[in-house]
């Protein structure tokens, strides 16, 4: 079990009739960069909710880094990190006091805490924008500085719910040599997007339709597979052929 | 269909499927008659007193007998000394005291004057001064029957107007025309600026403004249905006032239906100048709360006399709507008063909702910025 | 006569200058889209075209009319699709469409031809309310909402933002019938792919656009040879190109790294040989076609040099 940053079995969510999640396994390795990838309401955010321990499942098992998602909810959000456009930075607080909150959250002393903060600052660019407003800055920047905290207490596995939604191209991508970087220090990266581009960075892909995991594998193996010329050529055959229009 | 009716079909729509608003909405003012009227209670029942009677004579044995005979009082012993009092006071049991001096009754036929004391516990001063007030309204009672007997025309003391025309005192009189103020404060003002600033929110708006709707006809589509709503919550409260609370209606429904009309406009107006400054529910929420309700209870004379209030208050209660709006009520309510009476009233708060209607519809924005 | 004319707009909002020295136009029946990212100043651009916002300097004529003055008459013809899907969550999907069509003094049997291929999807549905349906339906309906009054120009702001793959291939399939039908469709996105469907694009970043053209002219002006780069291990290969002598831009960019070399030809053999020197060896080089994106970041870094 602890090569694995996760493993779910037959993960299954029900609310009331409808089936949200429908009985899901899959593993991802550590230090691995796993693509989630679904149409709009396939599932996505119900399987993450489960994995990051805030929704209970109906059945079936899932361990997060080792912790049982049914009983040890505490300790998994102990070991992750996670970040999401809509949930990123306070923006009437100054970088400095973002980081300096989530180092807080996350229970880092604060001799450690300032020794991180000028870590991150300095490698992000931002040492001189320390005292000014998260609100102040360009999107892009925002969501830079808040993948750099979401991965401030050292986590091993992080969960980035469409990070890079909006963004400008270029910072998109200095986005992902930061997943890059993370994942080289051993970090598990779990990313879900709407760009279909940034699913062919991903060591390994799922694509989730109506609930199922309907497939799993490298981009290289999935485009084979279907003879297409992209992962989005392959997310969309699939998808069209979901029933499921709605969440 | 018409653009005007097609909105305020869709407003009736949502307001009929936001149960949960729905259920305070009228849930509110049943709760807040309930709570003013059974459990609030401001009227004194069966408070214990003692008498230290220094005169013994037929007159004080005729008022001790009175005092015990209300409702309010249980009188629980006599004195014997003045030095008893404190410790009567100490035990705690007693909250009232009353002193009859040496010779009353003589001195009171003699000379229509008499020495009468009535010590109060003020630990609790509300109390201490509704005892009081009993306590007097009783002896003043006695006083002016004694002196239609004896044909002595000085005494007798000047009637205080709140007595005559709430002789119970009962409290729940005193708060149905308040609690009809903060409900329509409530439903009209607070729920327009709500709903309004909603559809800014939710970016509606601006698909709104882009159509052929005009802005009056974005404003009275929003408030038509809490005008409708305001209307069913008055009555209401005024059945459930005149049936369960027994509180007297003196004066004209139609004279009162038309004035609470007049305090549905001024506060609709309040509610759509709010959402003109206000981007998101949340600030038109504590706008309305702080800058409206809060005042309409604390400064109005709902709850706390107006005539008691430091000056400067008193002076900042003249530019709160409730205020003459309770004034209205209550006059119409207990006293029965029309039109006559009371249109310096009313004539207050036309202008005021004038010059809100005025100010709402011109800062009404048909653009963004 | 054209659909649009803008000339020389600014906006700022406090100390934030949304809009610097805008200038463009569209013609009748055009799809005209405005690619760029959140922040560029597409929203403000939007609600100046729509008469919501009045610029500070510069004019605008939305259907021959003067966005400022002639405000009242413009507003009728407009479709307008705010970012964010403007429907009521309460409301069921007939009844926002009929309300948005009452709005507007329309109704659905009047123009049920014009939405019929787009609400038609929706119709099975059509009880439920509008917050139960997944972000590709709200879109369709939304869409759908903005058409019901036959309006002569189309303004959608970020249609398909936070929309999946197949959602959004979907609607621009449904914008290319609308155009068929002539009405004159501008749309705004982040999603740089989208841009090949449009007959024009603008490309705009920081308030300022950086170019116009059709897409495909927009490719052809980029003027760099680009060698696509592969290999198992994608991080290592970033870090060691950027330390590469002639390196000029390296952008990891699906299956392949771009990379640009400074030279006008670049030496694929050198490249090869230096990533085996550096411990590279699975490396697959090829010359690959650039894309709007390659040219957008190009022009990123154009404009930041000329600041």
């Amino acid at each position: 079990m602890n090569d694995f940053a996760i493993e779910a079995k037959n993960l299954t969510k029900t609310f009331g009739a409808f089936t949200a999640v429908d009985s899901i396994s899959f593993e991802v390795s550590k230090g691995e960069i796993f693509g989630f990838l679904g149409a709009n309401g396939a599932g996505k955010t119900t399987a993450m909710k489960m994995l990051t321990g805030l929704l209970a499942p109906s059945s079936g098992k899932a361990f997060v880094n080792g912790f049982d998602v049914y009983t040890e909810s505490e300790q998994i959000k102990k070991s992750i990190g996670y970040m999401s456009q809509k949930f990123s930075l306070y923006n009437d607080l100054t970088v400095a006091e973002n980081i300096e909150f989530y180092g807080g959250v996350y229970g880092l002393s604060s001799k450690m805490l300032s020794k991180k903060t000028e870590e991150l600052l300095r490698s992000v660019n931002f040492t001189e924008l320390k005292d000014s407003l998260a609100g102040s800055l360009p999107l892009g920047w925002k969501q830079k500085l808040a993948f750099s905290i979401s991965v401030l207490h050292n986590p091993q596995l992080v969960f980035l719910d469409e990070p890079t939604g909006g963004v400008d191209p270029v910072t998109r991508r200095q986005f992902w040599e930061q997943i890059y970087e993370a994942s080289d220090r051993g970090i598990t990266v779990f990313v879900t997007t709407h760009y279909m581009d940034e699913a062919e960075y991903c060591d390994r892909v799922s694509i989730m339709v109506d609930g199922k995991i309907e497939v799993l594998d490298n981009p290289e193996n999935l485009k084979r597979s279907f003879s297409a010329n992209s992962v989005e050529d392959v997310f969309i055959a699939l998808a069209r052929g979901a029933k499921r229009g709605d969440s | 269909m018409s653009s005007f009716r097609g909105f305020i079909v869709k407003e009736f729509k949502q307001i009929y499927r936001d149960t949960r608003t729905l259920v305070v909405l009228f849930g509110m003012p049943i709760i807040m008659l309930v709570l003013f009227g059974f459990a609030i209670r401001n009227e004194v029942d069966n408070v214990k007193i003692a008498v230290l009677d220094l005169s013994k004579d037929e007159v004080t044995r005729e008022i001790i007998g009175k005092i015990s005979a209300s409702p309010s009082f249980e009188l629980n012993g006599y004195l014997n000394t003045y030095d008893e009092v404190r410790d009567v006071f100490k035990a705690g049991e007693i909250k009232e005291i009353v002193v009859f001096g040496p010779g009353f009754g003589k001195k009171l036929t003699r000379n229509g004057t008499a020495d009468v004391q009535i010590i109060t516990d003020a630990t609790n001063p509300n109390l201490a001064n509704l005892v009081q007030a009993y306590t007097s309204n009783i002896l003043r009672d006695y006083i002016s029957e004694k002196a239609n007997q004896l044909q002595i025309s000085r005494l007798g003391i000047a009637p205080e107007v709140r007595m005559i025309y709430n002789p119970a005192l009962k409290s729940v009189n005193l708060f149905v025309p308040g609690i009809i103020a903060v409900i329509l404060m409530l439903v009209s003002a607070l729920m327009t600026s709500i709903s309004i600033t909603r559809e800014k929110e939710m970016g509606n708006m601006e698909i709104l403004l882009v159509s052929p709707l005009k802005p009056i006809h974005i404003i009275l589509g929003k408030v038509l249905p809490y005008l409708v709503l305001s209307i069913v919550n008055v009555l209401v409260i005024l059945i459930l006032a005149r049936f369960i609370f027994d509180v007297p209606f003196k004066g004209s429904y139609l004279f009162f239906l038309l004035e609470a009309g007049l305090f549905i406009m001024t506060a609709l107006s309040l509610g759509v100048l709010i959402s003109s400054s206000a981007n998101n529910q949340q600030t038109a929420m504590m706008i309305s709360l702080a800058g409206l309700l809060l005042p309409t209870v604390l400064l109005s004379g709902f709850i706390f006399p107006v005539g008691s209030m430091p000056v400067a208050l008193q002076f900042i209660s003249h530019v709160v709507p409730a205020k003459w709006f309770l004034i209205i009520v209550r006059d119409i309510m207990l006293k029965g008063s029309d039109i006559f009476l009371l249109w310096k009233e009313t004539l207050i708060l036309m202008a005021t909702t004038m010059v809100l209607i005025a100010a709402s519809l011109k800062k009404f924005k048909v653009r963004l910025q | 006569m054209p659909a649009v004319e803008v000339y020389s707009i600014h906006k700022s909002f406090k100390k934030v200058q949304a809009l610097r020295d805008v200038s463009f136009f569209v013609k009748q029946g055009e799809l005209y889209g405005f690619i760029g990212p959140d922040g560029a100043g597409k929203t403000t651009l939007f609600r100046i075209l729509n008469t919501l916002l009045v610029p500070n300097k510069g004019n605008a004529v939305v259907l021959g009319l003067d966005v400022v003055k002639d405000y009242k008459q413009i507003r009728p013809k407009l479709g307008y699709m705010p970012g964010r899907f403007s429907l009521y969550h309460d409301l069921s999907v007939q009844e926002n469409l009929e309300f948005f069509a009452s709005v507007f003094g329309a109704s659905i049997s009047e123009n049920y031809e014009l939405v019929a291929p787009i609400y038609s999807q929706l119709e099975p549905f059509k009880n439920r309310y509008a917050g139960k349906l997944s972000g590709g339906m709200k879109q369709k309906l939304a869409l759908s909402c903005a058409l019901i009054h036959k309006p002569e120009l189309l303004l959608l702001d970020e249609p398909t933002t936070g929309v999946d793959a197949v959602s959004r291939k979907e609607f621009w399939e449904m914008l290319g019938k609308l155009k068929q039908k002539g009405i004159t469709i501008i749309v705004s996105t982040p999603y740089m792919d989208e841009a090949k469907l449009c007959d024009r694009v603008a490309l705009i970043q920081d308030g300022s656009i950086m170019q116009i053209d059709t897409p495909a002219n927009v490719v052809k002006s980029y003027d760099r040879k680009i060698l696509g780069i592969k290999s198992s291990q994608t991080y290592r290969l970033l870090k060691v190109l950027k330390q590469y002598e002639w390196m000029h831009s390296v952008h990891p960019f699906g299956e392949y790294i771009h990379f640009t070399e400074k030279r006008e030809q670049p030496d694929v053999q050198a490249l090869q040989s230096f990533l085996v020197n550096q411990g590279i060896g699975d490396v697959i080089i090829k010359e690959i076609e650039p894309n709007i994106e390659d040219s957008f970041m190009a022009l990123m870094k154009e404009e930041a040099a000329h600041e």
